[in-house]
């Protein structure tokens, strides 16, 4: 029961990266795509109707991350305070700049909510990506299964890491690439002449800043967390995961040259969803690993709610999922094609 | 200040401002399909135009529910750890069956609600204002039972680590607390969403603009709002009060500021709650009447907060005592001028009453007053327990997180939502301003 929970938190997770991951890519492409006011209109009607759809994503997959492991969200959500209060403030700032946007017709009003969608998503691309960063390499946890992290130390990943280190840093970084590449692919499936050109472009710019990185990633993430190596070592099945996401980060690149925005999409939706199917494999049977004593380790077995609880939580869930997942369906089908925007006070 | 002190201000803060949105949206969520029930029913074009306008103020007000809403489901892991620990067995299956029940639906067809009434039709539009109803009011439910079982604990057990477990998902549900807190609550947003738009309608009048809309706003806000007002005293405010005279005695007492146990225990209409000389200073009570509306008997005995040990008595007796005056004294105020206006409008004298127009208008921000000393005294009468009668409010919070780090948050909060609320009130003035487009002659 607790691995069910495990993978069906994993993928709520997934949805939340590739659903609100392209709407963070979009605001981090936001100035290099847009350059007229008409334009960043244009870009930001491709987020609005589904951002805040998008974002029930993170309170859905945290609100089934608390019932099914409360001692994980207990445990994490106090150990990193001062990050995740940063994480609110930013999404309070993204929301407010997309929703507030189009309510005033100023040069001064529109270019101010352009930056903060921009600079939020930015910021929260990079927090993300450092949050899965630190769960990988592992916190100071102790025999009650609590920490408290600083924001940084010595930057290196050692016994006291804070918050950002080098490698936090890097898989920050890498999440921002993943997710400007995301955006870009998703800009240039929804719309049309020149701003398509630039997302097309802007995408194979930042596609080989996603490869550097992640292979850079990837190697640390060996070297850092060795029980990344032992999960793989002993069910090598899971190696599929990895090379899919290879095989999908080189297709993103084809289907973008070969203007399949459809399949480019599609396949950077694949690249992101198995990059992080990679990372909770190597990790299972944790939740939040050590970096002293193993024993320690938040497990799925430790972190995880009584077993009628989460039998009862799978009769309701998948039902309200089936339903969730109608609901899309219908939304982004009534959202379908490219956006076209009428006039824009410029 | 200590660190849990902060916490506590922290979560009664973010709380607080994030429910003045909700409270409007659910509310006006009802009032909106209302409007689009009356387009369907009479194809009078008026009564689609004043939906659309409701809608505008909808949308900021749900936006500002949103970004306000995230920080609350986040805060039971980051300030009070211990208690999501041990009782996210339990509140875990409420709070993610929001998520999953709640917001895809609301978010879903938010979207199609605002922008999509060309496309749809007048059919297929009216029912997503249905969707969106539902949802809020879905979302409202969830809520109402994770604050009912925090309030009377029911369908648990306590395993090995001290931690909660779920034993039965129906009581969780069916708790006996969250009918009457949940009937309360919605009420108290329908009251909340009808004076708005009465207050609007009536500053319509008041300025000769959007006449028509004006009188709309106005009959429909003044209709829910007393309908609502009644639903509020009686039965819902009635059950209320006997669950916590039943569950939580000590509450009961300090809210109605009855320091000795009395047989014929009298009401207390005014008064100051004395501390030192456990009494109550300069009261103005109506005898008996205590006995009789908790117990039907004019004779009854109820327990003063002298037949409990101090240790379990609510740590802030008069903020409980004043809060809860004000909520019933506006209440009843509420139940005065919207019975007036009723009236008046029955009569079809309303609209040209100035006078009671202004009242209306004035009565804006009462609801919202009124809404949030009831929250304050039901949560801070839930002390000195944060889950009544199992754990107690210094043993949940986030041991680990300091109070220096607590506190930077909180005037970051306190900062962050100030300019929240600046923007919010442009941008509704303007909206206001503008007002609604008139219908198409038909």
């Amino acid at each position: 029961m607790e691995t069910i929970w495990f993978w069906l938190v994993a993928c709520m997770l997934a949805a939340y990266v590739i659903f609100d991951g392209f709407d963070f890519g979009a605001g981090i492409v936001h100035f290099f795509v847009a350059r007229t006011g008409a334009e960043r209109r244009t870009v930001l009607s491709t987020v609005g109707p589904v951002w805040d759809g998008n974002e029930v994503w993170l309170l859905a997959a945290g609100g089934t991350l608390y019932f099914a492991f409360p001692a994980l969200y207990a445990s994490s959500f106090s150990g990193f305070y001062l990050p995740l209060m940063m994480v609110l403030w930013l999404l309070i700032l993204r929301g407010v700049s997309i929703e507030f946007r189009n309510h005033v017709q100023s040069p001064v009003w529109q270019p101010l909510w352009d930056a903060g969608f921009s600079i939020a998503s930015v910021l929260l691309a990079i927090f993300f990506g450092a949050a899965l960063g630190n769960v990988v390499r592992g916190v100071p946890l102790d025999a009650q299964g609590e920490f408290f992290l600083p924001l940084w130390t010595d930057w290196t990943p050692g016994k006291s890491p804070g918050i950002l280190d080098w490698y936090t840093v890097l898989s920050g970084l890498a999440a921002l690439a993943a997710l400007a590449l995301h955006g870009s692919l998703w800009v240039a499936l929804k719309t049309g002449g020149e701003i398509e050109r630039r997302a097309r472009r802007a995408a194979s710019v930042v596609w080989w800043a996603v490869l550097v990185l992640v292979a850079l990633l990837t190697l640390a993430s060996f070297g850092i967390q060795p029980r990344l190596r032992a999960s793989f070592d002993a069910r090598p099945w899971g190696w599929i995961f990895p090379f899919l996401a290879m095989a999908a980060l080189v297709s993103i690149e084809e289907m973008n040259r070969r203007s399949q925005e459809r399949a480019a999409f599609l396949s950077s939706c694949l690249f992101l969803a198995t990059m992080l199917v990679s990372a909770a494999f190597g990790l299972y049977p944790s939740v939040l690993p050590s970096n002293g004593d193993p024993a320690n380790s938040l497990t799925i077995s430790n972190a995880s709610a009584a077993h009628y609880g989460q039998v009862i939580g799978l009769v309701w869930f998948i039902p309200g999922m089936a339903l969730a997942a109608a609901y899309l369906v219908y939304a982004y089908r009534s959202f379908a094609g490219k956006v076209r925007v009428e006039g824009d006070a410029e | 200040m200590d660190a849990l002190t902060i916490h506590r201000l922290h979560f009664a803060f973010t709380v607080t401002f994030h429910y003045l949105f909700p409270q409007l949206t659910m509310g006006l969520a009802l009032l909106i399909l209302i409007l689009k029930t009356m387009a369907l029913r009479t194809g009078n074009p008026h009564y689609a135009s004043a939906a659309r306008f409701w809608a505008k103020i909808f949308a900021i007000n749900f936006a500002m529910g949103v970004v306000t809403g995230i920080p609350m489901e986040f805060q039971f892991g980051t300030n009070w750890s211990r208690f999501a620990k041990s009782a996210g067995g339990v509140i875990g299956q409420t709070l993610a069956m929001e998520g999953v029940f709640s917001f895809f639906l609301e978010s879903s067809f938010l979207g199609a609600f605002l922008f999509g009434e060309k496309r749809l039709g007048p059919k297929a539009h009216w029912v997503t204002a249905l969707l969106v109803f539902l949802g809020s009011w879905a979302s409202g439910f969830l809520i109402v039972a994770t604050d009912a079982w925090m309030q009377h604990p029911v369908g648990y057990a306590v395993g090995s680590h001290g931690e909660m477990l779920l034993t039965s998902f129906w009581s969780l549900l069916l708790n006996p607390w969250v009918g009457w807190q949940y009937l309360h609550t919605m009420s108290g947003s329908v009251v909340t969403a009808g004076v708005v738009m009465a207050s609007i309608g009536a500053f319509y009048l008041l300025t000769s603009s959007h006449q028509e809309h004006g009188r709309t706003f106005v009959r429909i806000g003044v209709i829910a709002a007393i309908a609502a007002t009644v639903v509020l005293l009686f039965p819902s405010g009635d059950g209320q009060g006997r669950n916590i005279a039943w569950h939580q005695p000590v509450t009961l007492a300090a809210m109605e500021g009855l320091f000795d146990t009395e047989q014929g225990a009298p009401l207390a209409i005014l008064g100051q709650p004395d501390m030192d000389r456990k009494r109550l200073d300069n009261p103005l009570v109506v005898p008996r009447a205590l006995s009789f509306l908790t117990y039907q008997s004019w004779k009854a005995e109820v327990k003063g907060l002298d037949s409990f040990p101090p240790q379990n008595w609510p740590d802030n007796v008069p903020l409980i005592y004043y809060s809860y005056h004000i909520m019933v004294g506006l209440g009843t105020i509420f139940g005065v001028v919207l019975a007036l206006a009723a009236f008046k409008l029955w009569r079809g004298s309303l609209y040209k009453s100035h006078g009671l127009l202004w009242v209306l208008m004035m009565m804006l921000p009462f609801p919202y007053i009124a809404n949030t000393a009831g929250w304050i005294t039901a949560e801070v009468g839930r002390q000195p327990w944060l889950i009544y009668g199992i754990m107690r409010t210094p043993a949940g919070v986030s041991a680990q997180v300091s109070s220096g780090n607590a506190l930077f948050t909180l005037i970051g909060f306190l900062g962050i939502y100030t300019i929240l609320a600046i923007l919010f009130l442009f941008l509704v003035y303007r909206e206001i301003e503008e007002g609604p487009e008139p219908a198409p002659a038909a």
